[in-house]
Protein backbone atom coordinates (compact mmCIF):
# COMPACT_ATOMS: atom_id res chain seq x y z
CA UNK A 1 0.00 0.00 0.00
CA UNK A 2 0.99 3.22 -0.96
CA UNK A 3 1.48 6.32 1.36
CA UNK A 4 0.35 9.70 1.12
CA UNK A 5 0.88 13.35 2.71
CA UNK A 6 -2.81 14.02 2.33
CA UNK A 7 -3.45 16.18 5.88
CA UNK A 8 -1.32 16.85 9.08
CA UNK A 9 -3.60 14.38 10.67
CA UNK A 10 -1.64 11.64 8.44
CA UNK A 11 1.04 12.21 10.55
CA UNK A 12 1.05 10.35 14.21
CA UNK A 13 3.36 12.28 16.76
CA UNK A 14 6.20 9.80 16.08
CA UNK A 15 5.98 10.46 11.97
CA UNK A 16 5.66 14.40 12.35
CA UNK A 17 8.75 14.05 14.95
CA UNK A 18 10.90 11.86 12.52
CA UNK A 19 9.97 14.17 9.36
CA UNK A 20 11.41 17.49 11.58
CA UNK A 21 14.60 15.30 13.24
CA UNK A 22 14.95 14.65 9.85
CA UNK A 23 14.92 18.07 8.06
CA UNK A 24 17.09 19.03 10.61
CA UNK A 25 19.93 16.81 9.43
CA UNK A 26 19.45 17.60 6.22
CA UNK A 27 19.58 21.00 6.71
CA UNK A 28 22.47 20.38 8.78
CA UNK A 29 24.18 18.85 5.67
CA UNK A 30 22.73 21.39 2.86
CA UNK A 31 23.38 24.58 4.42
CA UNK A 32 26.52 24.15 7.20
CA UNK A 33 28.33 21.13 5.45
CA UNK A 34 27.28 22.66 1.95
CA UNK A 35 26.17 19.48 0.06
CA UNK A 36 24.16 20.97 -2.58
CA UNK A 37 22.83 17.46 -4.24
CA UNK A 38 22.24 14.32 -2.69
CA UNK A 39 21.84 10.80 -4.55
CA UNK A 40 19.09 9.64 -2.31
CA UNK A 41 16.01 9.83 -5.04
CA UNK A 42 18.16 9.36 -8.49
CA UNK A 43 15.99 7.77 -11.28
CA UNK A 44 12.40 8.48 -8.90
CA UNK A 45 10.33 10.93 -10.57
CA UNK A 46 8.41 13.84 -9.10
CA UNK A 47 5.57 15.78 -11.14
CA UNK A 48 4.68 19.38 -9.91
CA UNK A 49 0.68 19.26 -10.29
CA UNK A 50 -0.21 23.17 -9.81
CA UNK A 51 -3.56 23.86 -10.54
CA UNK A 52 -2.95 27.33 -8.36
CA UNK A 53 -0.51 30.01 -8.95
CA UNK A 54 2.31 29.70 -6.30
CA UNK A 55 5.47 30.82 -5.89
CA UNK A 56 7.27 29.56 -2.62
CA UNK A 57 5.83 26.40 -2.58
CA UNK A 58 6.55 25.02 -5.74
CA UNK A 59 9.88 26.16 -6.30
CA UNK A 60 10.34 24.63 -2.91
CA UNK A 61 9.07 21.59 -3.66
CA UNK A 62 10.84 21.67 -6.93
CA UNK A 63 14.72 22.56 -5.04
CA UNK A 64 13.85 19.85 -2.46
CA UNK A 65 13.38 17.03 -5.06
CA UNK A 66 16.29 18.16 -6.78
CA UNK A 67 18.64 18.03 -4.22
CA UNK A 68 17.64 14.60 -3.72
CA UNK A 69 18.45 13.95 -7.92
CA UNK A 70 15.01 13.23 -8.67
CA UNK A 71 13.71 14.12 -11.70
CA UNK A 72 11.47 16.95 -11.85
CA UNK A 73 8.34 17.89 -13.55
CA UNK A 74 6.90 20.90 -13.58
CA UNK A 75 2.92 20.90 -14.84
CA UNK A 76 0.83 23.83 -14.21
CA UNK A 77 -2.93 24.27 -14.97
CA UNK A 78 -1.85 27.20 -17.84
CA UNK A 79 -0.56 26.22 -21.10
CA UNK A 80 -1.86 22.31 -20.44
CA UNK A 81 -4.41 20.55 -21.78
CA UNK A 82 -6.36 21.15 -18.75
CA UNK A 83 -7.10 24.45 -20.72
CA UNK A 84 -8.19 22.49 -23.09
CA UNK A 85 -11.20 21.33 -21.07
CA UNK A 86 -8.89 17.41 -19.66
CA UNK A 87 -10.56 16.83 -16.29
CA UNK A 88 -8.20 16.29 -13.22
CA UNK A 89 -8.52 12.54 -13.37
CA UNK A 90 -7.27 12.35 -17.44
CA UNK A 91 -4.75 14.42 -16.20
CA UNK A 92 -4.03 11.87 -13.10
CA UNK A 93 -4.19 9.19 -15.30
CA UNK A 94 -1.58 10.86 -18.40
CA UNK A 95 1.33 11.30 -15.52
CA UNK A 96 0.69 7.77 -14.25
CA UNK A 97 1.34 6.21 -17.65
CA UNK A 98 4.40 8.44 -17.69
CA UNK A 99 5.62 7.04 -14.39
CA UNK A 100 5.59 9.33 -11.93
CA UNK A 101 7.32 8.41 -8.41
CA UNK A 102 5.19 11.01 -6.25
CA UNK A 103 2.92 14.10 -7.77
CA UNK A 104 2.65 16.98 -5.88
CA UNK A 105 -0.48 18.95 -6.15
CA UNK A 106 -1.71 22.04 -5.65
CA UNK A 107 -5.75 22.74 -6.46
CA UNK A 108 -8.29 24.79 -5.49
CA UNK A 109 -10.81 22.27 -4.79
CA UNK A 110 -10.81 21.12 -1.53
CA UNK A 111 -10.25 17.34 -1.33
CA UNK A 112 -8.81 17.10 -4.76
CA UNK A 113 -5.44 15.43 -3.20
CA UNK A 114 -7.58 12.46 -1.75
CA UNK A 115 -9.68 12.01 -5.25
CA UNK A 116 -5.62 11.72 -7.07
CA UNK A 117 -4.56 9.76 -4.70
CA UNK A 118 -7.52 7.18 -5.70
CA UNK A 119 -6.57 7.19 -9.20
CA UNK A 120 -2.21 7.17 -8.64
CA UNK A 121 -0.30 4.55 -8.05
CA UNK A 122 2.87 6.60 -6.74
CA UNK A 123 2.63 8.96 -3.42
CA UNK A 124 0.38 11.88 -3.15
CA UNK A 125 1.65 15.30 -1.37
CA UNK A 126 -0.93 18.06 -0.66
CA UNK A 127 0.95 21.10 -1.33
CA UNK A 128 -2.07 22.89 -0.43
CA UNK A 129 -6.17 22.07 -1.66
CA UNK A 130 -8.35 24.54 -1.50
CA UNK A 131 -9.55 26.23 2.11
CA UNK A 132 -8.64 22.51 3.35
CA UNK A 133 -5.15 21.63 4.37
CA UNK A 134 -1.13 22.49 3.66
CA UNK A 135 0.66 19.99 5.47
CA UNK A 136 4.37 20.81 4.70
CA UNK A 137 3.50 24.22 5.58
CA UNK A 138 2.45 23.09 8.83
CA UNK A 139 5.99 21.12 9.20
CA UNK A 140 7.78 23.36 8.23
CA UNK A 141 6.27 26.05 10.51
CA UNK A 142 6.63 23.90 13.40
CA UNK A 143 10.04 23.02 12.25
CA UNK A 144 10.76 26.97 12.71
CA UNK A 145 9.06 26.95 16.05
CA UNK A 146 11.04 24.19 17.17
CA UNK A 147 14.64 25.59 16.17
CA UNK A 148 13.69 29.15 17.72
CA UNK A 149 12.27 27.70 20.94
CA UNK A 150 13.57 24.96 21.57
CA UNK A 151 10.55 22.62 21.88
CA UNK A 152 6.90 22.42 20.73
CA UNK A 153 5.57 20.41 23.95
CA UNK A 154 3.69 23.11 25.99
CA UNK A 155 4.46 25.75 23.12
CA UNK A 156 1.47 28.38 22.92
CA UNK A 157 1.01 29.18 19.57
CA UNK A 158 -1.81 32.02 18.26
CA UNK A 159 -3.27 31.57 15.02
CA UNK A 160 -4.26 35.18 13.87
CA UNK A 161 -6.49 36.30 10.53
CA UNK A 162 -8.60 34.65 8.33
CA UNK A 163 -9.02 31.11 9.85
CA UNK A 164 -11.92 30.78 7.22
CA UNK A 165 -10.23 30.28 3.93
CA UNK A 166 -6.60 29.18 5.61
CA UNK A 167 -5.68 26.00 4.46
CA UNK A 168 -2.53 26.50 6.83
CA UNK A 169 -4.64 26.97 9.72
CA UNK A 170 -6.12 23.84 9.52
CA UNK A 171 -2.83 22.27 9.17
CA UNK A 172 -0.99 23.82 11.97
CA UNK A 173 -3.78 23.42 14.43
CA UNK A 174 -4.37 19.19 13.40
CA UNK A 175 0.00 19.43 13.55
CA UNK A 176 0.89 21.21 16.59
CA UNK A 177 -2.08 19.65 18.65
CA UNK A 178 -0.41 16.02 17.63
CA UNK A 179 2.77 17.51 19.00
CA UNK A 180 1.80 18.85 21.80
CA UNK A 181 1.15 22.68 21.16
CA UNK A 182 -1.72 25.09 22.86
CA UNK A 183 -3.31 26.59 19.53
CA UNK A 184 -5.53 29.36 19.96
CA UNK A 185 -7.43 31.07 16.97
CA UNK A 186 -8.30 34.70 17.22
CA UNK A 187 -10.04 36.23 13.88
CA UNK A 188 -13.28 38.02 13.80
CA UNK A 189 -16.38 35.51 14.34
CA UNK A 190 -17.27 35.94 10.69
CA UNK A 191 -13.69 34.66 9.92
CA UNK A 192 -14.00 31.46 11.99
CA UNK A 193 -15.45 28.38 10.24
CA UNK A 194 -18.63 26.43 11.19
CA UNK A 195 -17.62 23.68 13.37
CA UNK A 196 -14.29 25.07 14.95
CA UNK A 197 -15.60 24.28 18.50
CA UNK A 198 -15.08 20.63 16.93
CA UNK A 199 -11.01 21.55 16.83
CA UNK A 200 -8.41 20.83 19.20
CA UNK A 201 -7.45 24.28 20.07
CA UNK A 202 -8.95 27.80 21.69
CA UNK A 203 -10.71 30.18 19.88
CA UNK A 204 -10.40 34.08 20.94
CA UNK A 205 -11.89 37.26 19.23
CA UNK A 206 -9.77 39.46 21.19
CA UNK A 207 -6.04 39.74 19.87
CA UNK A 208 -4.71 41.92 22.31
CA UNK A 209 -5.79 39.70 25.49
CA UNK A 210 -4.15 36.65 23.72
CA UNK A 211 -0.71 38.36 22.68
CA UNK A 212 0.93 38.53 26.07
CA UNK A 213 0.59 34.98 26.72
CA UNK A 214 1.67 33.71 23.14
CA UNK A 215 5.35 32.20 22.13
CA UNK A 216 4.22 32.26 18.85
CA UNK A 217 2.34 34.51 16.95
CA UNK A 218 0.96 33.37 13.61
CA UNK A 219 -0.53 36.03 10.98
CA UNK A 220 -2.76 34.89 8.40
CA UNK A 221 -3.19 36.64 4.72
CA UNK A 222 -6.49 37.88 4.41
CA UNK A 223 -7.90 35.41 1.27
CA UNK A 224 -9.47 38.42 -0.71
CA UNK A 225 -9.63 35.53 -3.93
CA UNK A 226 -11.66 33.56 -1.96
CA UNK A 227 -14.39 35.83 -0.25
CA UNK A 228 -17.75 36.47 -2.54
CA UNK A 229 -18.99 38.20 -0.16
CA UNK A 230 -17.97 41.56 3.00
CA UNK A 231 -16.40 39.47 6.16
CA UNK A 232 -15.48 42.47 7.70
CA UNK A 233 -16.38 46.40 7.10
CA UNK A 234 -12.97 47.88 5.75
CA UNK A 235 -9.49 47.24 5.58
CA UNK A 236 -8.98 49.91 8.14
CA UNK A 237 -10.66 48.31 10.92
CA UNK A 238 -9.48 44.38 10.07
CA UNK A 239 -6.01 46.16 10.64
CA UNK A 240 -7.14 48.03 13.94
CA UNK A 241 -8.45 45.00 15.30
CA UNK A 242 -6.33 41.93 14.05
CA UNK A 243 -3.73 43.51 12.66
CA UNK A 244 -0.07 43.03 13.97
CA UNK A 245 1.49 47.03 14.35
CA UNK A 246 4.41 47.87 16.26
CA UNK A 247 2.43 48.70 19.37
CA UNK A 248 1.00 45.28 19.78
CA UNK A 249 4.50 43.65 19.25
CA UNK A 250 5.60 45.91 22.39
CA UNK A 251 2.94 43.37 24.35
CA UNK A 252 4.78 40.29 23.39
CA UNK A 253 6.95 38.23 25.48
CA UNK A 254 10.68 38.94 25.22
CA UNK A 255 11.38 35.36 23.06
CA UNK A 256 7.96 35.32 21.36
CA UNK A 257 7.91 35.02 17.77
CA UNK A 258 6.11 36.46 14.18
CA UNK A 259 5.45 33.87 11.68
CA UNK A 260 3.62 33.95 8.51
CA UNK A 261 3.55 31.33 5.73
CA UNK A 262 3.56 34.15 3.00
CA UNK A 263 2.52 35.66 0.55
CA UNK A 264 1.77 38.78 3.10
CA UNK A 265 -0.44 41.63 2.91
CA UNK A 266 1.89 44.61 4.23
CA UNK A 267 -0.46 46.88 5.97
CA UNK A 268 -3.04 44.64 5.90
CA UNK A 269 -2.83 41.98 8.68
CA UNK A 270 1.34 42.46 9.52
CA UNK A 271 3.02 46.22 9.72
CA UNK A 272 6.13 46.13 7.38
CA UNK A 273 8.19 47.24 10.49
CA UNK A 274 6.91 43.92 12.44
CA UNK A 275 7.81 41.98 9.51
CA UNK A 276 10.90 42.94 9.08
CA UNK A 277 11.75 43.62 12.37
CA UNK A 278 13.90 41.06 14.69
CA UNK A 279 10.82 38.36 15.81
CA UNK A 280 10.04 37.90 12.43
CA UNK A 281 10.87 34.32 11.33
CA UNK A 282 9.63 34.75 7.64
CA UNK A 283 12.45 34.38 5.55
CA UNK A 284 13.80 31.37 8.14
CA UNK A 285 10.30 29.80 7.14
CA UNK A 286 11.23 29.56 3.32
CA UNK A 287 14.31 28.63 3.73
CA UNK A 288 13.40 25.45 6.65
CA UNK A 289 10.53 24.75 3.94
CA UNK A 290 13.25 22.95 1.73
CA UNK A 291 14.55 21.48 4.28
CA UNK A 292 11.36 19.89 5.88
CA UNK A 293 9.76 19.23 2.23
CA UNK A 294 13.41 17.26 1.25
CA UNK A 295 12.68 15.14 4.54
CA UNK A 296 9.00 14.49 3.77
CA UNK A 297 10.12 13.34 -0.20
CA UNK A 298 13.11 10.91 1.61
CA UNK A 299 10.23 9.79 3.79
CA UNK A 300 7.84 8.64 1.61
CA UNK A 301 9.84 7.97 -1.90
CA UNK A 302 13.54 6.86 -0.47
CA UNK A 303 12.99 2.70 0.63
CA UNK A 304 10.78 0.62 -0.95
CA UNK A 305 8.14 1.65 1.28
CA UNK A 306 7.27 4.97 2.62
CA UNK A 307 8.25 5.56 6.74
CA UNK A 308 5.82 8.24 7.22
CA UNK A 309 2.30 9.45 5.77
CA UNK A 310 -1.33 8.09 5.75
CA UNK A 311 -3.47 5.53 3.35
CA UNK A 312 -6.54 6.29 1.56
CA UNK A 313 -9.71 4.32 1.43
CA UNK A 314 -12.87 4.80 -0.49
CA UNK A 315 -14.85 5.98 2.40
CA UNK A 316 -11.74 8.19 3.64
CA UNK A 317 -13.53 11.13 5.90
CA UNK A 318 -11.08 14.10 6.23
CA UNK A 319 -10.51 15.44 9.62
CA UNK A 320 -11.49 18.88 9.81
CA UNK A 321 -14.53 19.64 7.48
CA UNK B 1 16.85 -8.12 4.62
CA UNK B 2 20.02 -10.73 5.06
CA UNK B 3 22.98 -10.34 7.31
CA UNK B 4 25.19 -9.93 4.30
CA UNK B 5 23.47 -6.25 3.25
CA UNK B 6 23.30 -4.98 7.38
CA UNK B 7 26.66 -4.77 8.58
CA UNK B 8 26.09 -3.24 11.46
CA UNK B 9 22.51 -3.80 13.48
CA UNK B 10 20.89 -4.19 16.86
CA UNK B 11 21.83 -7.60 18.68
CA UNK B 12 19.83 -10.25 17.02
CA UNK B 13 18.55 -13.57 18.97
CA UNK B 14 19.34 -14.75 22.18
CA UNK B 15 22.40 -12.60 23.38
CA UNK B 16 22.77 -14.72 26.29
CA UNK B 17 23.78 -17.25 23.54
CA UNK B 18 26.62 -14.83 22.01
CA UNK B 19 29.98 -15.01 23.12
CA UNK B 20 32.51 -12.56 24.09
CA UNK B 21 35.34 -12.66 21.90
CA UNK B 22 37.44 -9.12 23.55
CA UNK B 23 35.80 -8.27 26.66
CA UNK B 24 36.13 -4.68 28.10
CA UNK B 25 40.26 -4.46 29.00
CA UNK B 26 40.68 -6.23 25.64
CA UNK B 27 38.69 -3.55 23.82
CA UNK B 28 40.97 -0.86 25.67
CA UNK B 29 43.72 -2.56 24.60
CA UNK B 30 43.25 -2.97 21.30
CA UNK B 31 42.28 0.87 20.66
CA UNK B 32 45.37 1.91 22.45
CA UNK B 33 47.27 -0.05 20.32
CA UNK B 34 45.38 1.17 16.85
CA UNK B 35 45.74 4.75 18.19
CA UNK B 36 49.76 4.53 18.29
CA UNK B 37 49.39 2.36 15.04
CA UNK B 38 47.89 5.48 13.50
CA UNK B 39 50.32 7.58 14.75
CA UNK B 40 53.25 5.69 13.41
CA UNK B 41 51.57 5.54 10.08
CA UNK B 42 50.66 9.12 9.43
CA UNK B 43 53.70 10.25 10.67
CA UNK B 44 52.44 11.62 13.75
CA UNK B 45 49.08 12.45 13.26
CA UNK B 46 49.71 15.54 11.25
CA UNK B 47 46.75 16.82 9.48
CA UNK B 48 44.73 13.61 10.57
CA UNK B 49 40.80 13.96 10.64
CA UNK B 50 38.91 11.32 12.16
CA UNK B 51 35.82 11.12 10.97
CA UNK B 52 32.92 8.38 12.64
CA UNK B 53 30.31 6.44 10.92
CA UNK B 54 27.17 6.76 13.58
CA UNK B 55 26.99 5.46 15.99
CA UNK B 56 29.70 3.51 17.16
CA UNK B 57 32.07 4.75 14.62
CA UNK B 58 31.48 8.09 16.21
CA UNK B 59 32.11 6.65 19.22
CA UNK B 60 35.38 5.03 18.43
CA UNK B 61 37.07 8.07 16.74
CA UNK B 62 36.16 10.32 19.68
CA UNK B 63 37.80 7.29 21.99
CA UNK B 64 41.28 7.14 19.50
CA UNK B 65 41.46 10.91 19.30
CA UNK B 66 41.38 10.60 23.23
CA UNK B 67 44.33 8.09 23.31
CA UNK B 68 46.30 9.96 20.42
CA UNK B 69 45.98 13.14 22.69
CA UNK B 70 46.91 11.05 25.99
CA UNK B 71 49.93 9.68 24.19
CA UNK B 72 51.33 12.78 22.72
CA UNK B 73 49.37 15.52 23.74
CA UNK B 74 47.81 16.32 19.81
CA UNK B 75 44.00 17.53 19.51
CA UNK B 76 43.41 15.48 16.59
CA UNK B 77 40.02 17.06 14.65
CA UNK B 78 36.91 14.48 14.91
CA UNK B 79 33.85 14.44 13.24
CA UNK B 80 30.98 12.31 12.12
CA UNK B 81 29.61 10.93 8.52
CA UNK B 82 26.06 9.38 8.25
CA UNK B 83 26.16 7.52 5.17
CA UNK B 84 22.29 6.55 5.36
CA UNK B 85 21.09 9.11 1.97
CA UNK B 86 24.25 7.33 -0.24
CA UNK B 87 23.51 3.34 1.20
CA UNK B 88 23.34 1.23 -1.73
CA UNK B 89 20.76 -1.20 -0.21
CA UNK B 90 18.13 2.42 0.50
CA UNK B 91 15.75 0.84 -1.89
CA UNK B 92 15.34 -2.22 -0.59
CA UNK B 93 13.50 -1.00 3.05
CA UNK B 94 11.89 1.47 4.69
CA UNK B 95 13.80 5.05 4.76
CA UNK B 96 15.57 4.90 7.80
CA UNK B 97 16.18 8.25 10.16
CA UNK B 98 19.50 9.72 9.49
CA UNK B 99 22.53 10.01 12.19
CA UNK B 100 24.54 13.29 12.11
CA UNK B 101 27.10 14.71 10.31
CA UNK B 102 29.45 17.06 11.69
CA UNK B 103 32.47 18.17 10.29
CA UNK B 104 35.70 19.49 11.86
CA UNK B 105 35.75 23.54 11.54
CA UNK B 106 38.61 23.59 9.54
CA UNK B 107 36.88 20.67 7.07
CA UNK B 108 38.43 18.03 5.41
CA UNK B 109 40.20 19.77 2.31
CA UNK B 110 43.39 18.75 2.04
CA UNK B 111 43.04 16.30 4.78
CA UNK B 112 44.48 13.14 6.36
CA UNK B 113 40.98 11.74 6.73
CA UNK B 114 40.53 8.65 8.51
CA UNK B 115 36.78 6.65 8.08
CA UNK B 116 36.39 4.94 11.88
CA UNK B 117 33.95 1.95 11.76
CA UNK B 118 32.79 -0.76 14.24
CA UNK B 119 32.64 -4.12 12.23
CA UNK B 120 33.62 -4.06 8.50
CA UNK B 121 31.53 -6.67 6.65
CA UNK B 122 30.24 -5.95 2.86
CA UNK B 123 32.15 -3.25 2.66
CA UNK B 124 29.72 -1.06 1.25
CA UNK B 125 29.04 1.37 4.37
CA UNK B 126 32.29 2.43 3.03
CA UNK B 127 31.72 2.46 -0.24
CA UNK B 128 28.62 4.88 0.79
CA UNK B 129 31.06 6.79 3.35
CA UNK B 130 33.45 7.90 0.29
CA UNK B 131 30.97 8.72 -1.48
CA UNK B 132 29.28 10.77 0.89
CA UNK B 133 32.75 12.32 1.78
CA UNK B 134 33.68 13.18 -1.69
CA UNK B 135 30.18 15.46 -1.67
CA UNK B 136 32.00 17.09 1.64
CA UNK B 137 35.00 18.06 0.12
CA UNK B 138 38.73 16.29 -1.37
CA UNK B 139 40.96 14.66 1.31
CA UNK B 140 44.52 14.61 0.77
CA UNK B 141 44.13 10.92 1.44
CA UNK B 142 41.50 8.46 3.16
CA UNK B 143 42.17 5.66 5.64
CA UNK B 144 39.71 3.11 7.24
CA UNK B 145 40.07 2.33 11.04
CA UNK B 146 37.65 -1.00 12.16
CA UNK B 147 37.68 -2.46 15.32
CA UNK B 148 36.65 -5.73 13.80
CA UNK B 149 37.25 -7.16 10.55
CA UNK B 150 34.72 -9.87 9.63
CA UNK B 151 35.65 -10.96 6.38
CA UNK B 152 32.55 -11.66 3.71
CA UNK B 153 33.62 -8.19 1.45
CA UNK B 154 31.87 -7.59 -1.61
CA UNK B 155 33.63 -4.95 -2.93
CA UNK B 156 37.28 -4.39 -3.20
CA UNK B 157 37.91 -2.31 0.40
CA UNK B 158 40.22 -3.28 2.90
CA UNK B 159 40.94 -1.51 6.14
CA UNK B 160 44.46 0.23 6.97
CA UNK B 161 43.88 -0.18 10.93
CA UNK B 162 42.10 -3.30 11.99
CA UNK B 163 41.31 -3.47 15.92
CA UNK B 164 40.86 -7.58 15.92
CA UNK B 165 40.14 -10.07 12.87
CA UNK B 166 36.93 -12.65 13.70
CA UNK B 167 36.86 -15.00 11.38
CA UNK B 168 32.79 -15.74 10.85
CA UNK B 169 30.34 -17.29 9.08
CA UNK B 170 27.53 -15.61 7.25
CA UNK B 171 24.92 -16.71 9.41
CA UNK B 172 26.47 -15.72 12.48
CA UNK B 173 26.48 -11.70 14.17
CA UNK B 174 29.14 -9.80 15.33
CA UNK B 175 28.16 -6.95 17.65
CA UNK B 176 29.97 -4.35 19.57
CA UNK B 177 29.01 -3.27 22.38
CA UNK B 178 30.61 0.13 23.71
CA UNK B 179 30.05 1.93 27.02
CA UNK B 180 28.83 5.38 25.57
CA UNK B 181 25.49 3.12 24.00
CA UNK B 182 25.44 -0.45 25.42
CA UNK B 183 27.02 0.49 29.42
CA UNK B 184 29.92 -2.09 28.39
CA UNK B 185 32.47 -2.16 26.05
CA UNK B 186 32.57 -6.29 24.54
CA UNK B 187 32.39 -7.58 21.33
CA UNK B 188 29.90 -10.13 21.30
CA UNK B 189 30.10 -13.21 18.40
CA UNK B 190 26.10 -15.15 17.61
CA UNK B 191 24.26 -16.87 16.47
CA UNK B 192 21.94 -15.40 13.54
CA UNK B 193 18.52 -14.83 14.78
CA UNK B 194 16.26 -17.94 13.11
Amino acid sequence: MNRHLLSAADLTRDDALLVLDTAEELAQLTERATVKKLPTLRGRTVVNLFFEDSTRTRTSFELAAKRLSADVINFSAKGSSVSKGETLKDTALTLEAMGSDAVVIRHSWSGAPVNLARWVKGSVINAGDGTHEHPTQALLDAFTMRQRHGRLEGLRVTIVGDVLHSRVARSNVLLLSTLGADVTLVAPPTLLPVGVEAWPCETSYDLDAVLPKSDVVMMLRVQRERMGAAYFPSSREYARRYGLDVRRVTALKDDAIVMHPGPMVRGMEIAPEVADGVRSTIQEQVANGVSVRMAVLYLLLGGAESAIGGVVSETREEGLQ
Amino acid sequence: MTAAQEPTRPVQGDPAAARPVLTAPEVARVVDRMAHELLEKTGGGADVVLLGIPTRGRDLARRLAGRIEAFEGLTIPTGSLDITLYRDDLRLKSPRALEETELPSDGVDGKLVVLVDDVLFSGRTIRAALDALADLGRPRAVQLAVLVDRGHRELPIRADYVGKNIPTSLRETVHVQLTEHDGVDAVLLGPAAA
